[in-house]
């Protein structure tokens, strides 16, 4: 095994690796059944006047 | 229920006066067999924590009430955060950050006019200035990182902090491990690697207040209340995690005797190199990068009330940036031993850091969009979004600088140091500024700040001063860069080595004003910081917005959300 065959083998495979990572990163933000948690992570995770919401019965 | 409660604050109580029994006696060990009086003085500091951590035990014994160690704020069941360690690591950040500012100019006027060292041994450049990076990296930011993350944990999460007195003792330890560090500098003991000269005894007593800062965070994402884990955390995760990885492996030394404070590296050469700089470009990229993200990703929504502008993008953002960053050390080994495959990669990867850290800086400026104006009437607002436009410009000037061909011009020049300053200046310590604006009335339980007006003192001084100190350092690098490498026809240099150093005198003074301005721009900080906790009457009151309040404080929002 040369260098050369070791060389192209990482790479390919690291590059096949990083690109399979990455559209699995996108396709989770993406996936239409996430939205409702990142929502609401948004807001309540944050508190963004969950106190005033819940004192006023809505 | 209570019984058992009280059971188990009992049984923390003897496992930590056991622990600072521990501690007290190996202290007392090194200082009693070391020859060295460095290392008995380091010795004589960990006994003395000891006896502090030992006193402070005893002192909440017996009432088993854990009133001494929470806050006031409560979650929406009731449930006391714990928010006393955070209040004493943002004290710590103010004290240390101060401190690593004064001595960084104190350095900046040693540049320009070096008699200013008066031949001290203590204040030498090559002692003062690990004090500095160490002082304003690892005891300002990590300080910010600590209370951020402990209070962002909290509140994201609906849930009290992991642990009686670990979080207690992650505060103090790292206190403990700044102290045994930096008079190890001023002493002469060091381990040689920028921004990890702490020799392998304090590295261990790092290792070990780590670990438990991991477990706390971890164990307070455990008992949240929500589902969903909110992104900051995720970022403050990342930050504590790699750090953890990065230390250890570029740490990794053979101390010559364990009564001495000399050790030495395993690795040799280029690998030494690469290992170094695989940690100290991640030390940027983790540390200084993806912990202070997480403070962006919660105190800009929570300060202008709205959700962060994409958290779609959040995600994207957060494991782009980590599996990019990891892989940019190299671009530090440019035209050096290193292979050029790797030097090549390096670049490359620095290069597509591009991507995520332009598209968190979009998220992050965009959580304003339809609330611009609070940019003009609060100036805490405009210290975090400045930042993050900091963030923007010193993250689109590094890919740049990693390029070879624009390396081989800046390297080892004076364009590095503006560049790392418009990154710690600008990003970095003004959205710590920004987080601590808002921490203080929030933790202190005040209806908001002392002065607004002395927040705006501070933003315009302070970036003057940086403006002042990254314009300097352009002119000054590209200048000292360019006469480097000037031939005359002959084929000599055309310039000798002094000349350079004579022709960045001018620059030098103008980075030291820039320099000075930053510190006193942290000097009306820490007054208003002081009359904030002392709850005296405020100034401008009616200037305030409503978040500025305590949680318990806070008027009713106007506007109802949706």
């Amino acid at each position: 095994m040369t260098y050369e065959t070791v060389a192209t083998f990482s790479q390919v495979t690291s590059l096949l690796l990083f690109i399979t990572m990455f559209a699995g990163v996108v396709v989770y933000a993406l996936w239409p059944n996430n939205r409702g948690r990142f929502e609401q992570a948004q807001r309540t995770a944050l508190d963004l006047d969950v106190r005033s919401q819940k004192q006023e019965g809505r | 229920m209570a019984a058992k409660q009280t059971e188990w604050s009992a049984f923390s109580d003897v496992i930590a006066a056991a622990a600072a029994v521990v501690l007290l006696v190996i202290g007392l060990a090194i200082a009693g067999l070391t020859k060295e009086p460095v290392m008995a003085f380091h010795g004589l500091l960990f006994a003395a924590g000891a006896v502090l951590a030992g006193i402070g035990i005893l002192w909440t014994f017996g009432h088993h009430n854990d009133q001494p160690l929470v806050g006031a704020d409560t979650t929406s069941d009731g449930t006391h955060y714990q928010d006393g360690p955070i209040k004493v690591a943002t004290l710590a950040a103010l004290f240390w950050g101060l401190a690593g500012f004064l001595v960084g100019d104190i350095l900046a006027w040693q540049l320009a006019i070096p008699a200013l060292n008066f031949d001290l041994p203590w204040i030498s450049f090559g002692r003062l200035r690990p004090l500095h990076t160490s002082a304003v990296i690892f005891a300002f930011g990590g300080n910010v990182l600590l209370a951020t993350s402990f209070y962002v944990v909290q509140r994201t999460c609906h849930a009290r902090l992991a642990g009686r007195w670990s979080p207690w003792f992650v505060v103090w330890g790292y206190q403990l491990f700044i102290a045994i560090a930096g008079t190890g500098y001023l002493l002469g003991v060091t381990q040689g690697k920028e921004y990890a000269e702490p020799e392998w005894y304090a590295d261990l007593w790092l290792t070990i207040v780590w670990v438990v800062y991991l477990l706390v965070f971890l164990g307070t994402l455990i008992r949240r209340k929500e589902p969903h884990i909110y992104v900051a955390n995720w970022f403050y995760l990342a930050f504590i995690v790699t750090v953890a990885m990065l230390h250890l492996v570029n740490n990794a030394t053979i101390p010559v005797s364990l009564v001495g404070s000399k050790s030495y590296i395993v690795y040799a050469g280029v690998q030494d190199a690469m290992t170094q700089w695989w940690y100290g470009h991640n030390a940027v990229g983790f540390f200084l990068t993806a912990g202070f993200l997480g403070i962006m990703y919660y105190f800009i929504p929570k300060r202008v009330e709205r959700p962060v502008y994409s958290y779609r993008l959040s995600i994207v953002h957060f494991w782009t940036l980590i599996f990019l960053y990891i892989w940019a050390g190299p671009h530090h080994l440019h035209y050096t031993a290193l292979p050029e495959w790797a030097q090549t990669l390096g670049m490359a990867f620095s290069i597509m850091l591009w991507m995520p850290s332009w598209g968190g800086m979009i998220n992050g400026l965009m959580t304003l969009a339809g609330a611009w104006d609070k940019l003009r009437t609060d100036p805490v607002v405009r210290l975090l979004v400045v930042s993050v436009a900091f963030y923007g410009m010193s993250t689109f000037e590094g890919p740049l600088m990693s390029i070879k061909a624009v390396n081989s011009l800046s390297h080892y020049t004076d364009w590095t140091i503006g560049h790392v300053h418009s990154g710690a200046l600008g990003w970095v310590a003004m959205v710590s500024f920004g987080a601590i604006y808002c921490l203080v009335p929030w933790l202190w339980n005040r209806k908001g700040l002392y002065s607004l007006k002395l927040v705006e003192w501070h933003f315009w001084i302070s970036t003057i001063g940086i403006l002042l100190y990254i314009t300097a350092m352009w002119v000054s690098g590209i200048t000292q860069g360019l006469m480097w490498r000037a031939y005359d026809k002959l084929g000599f240099l055309q310039y000798s080595f002094i000349e350079t150093v004579e022709a960045m005198k001018p620059y030098y003074v103008i980075r030291a004003i820039g320099g000075l301005l930053f510190v006193a721009g942290s000097l009306i900080m820490i007054y208003n910081v002081w009359r904030t906790i002392r709850g005296d009457a405020m100034q401008d009151a009616e200037d305030q917005p409503r978040v500025a309040a305590a949680p318990a404080l806070r008027l009713q929002p106007v506007i109802q959300v949706k």
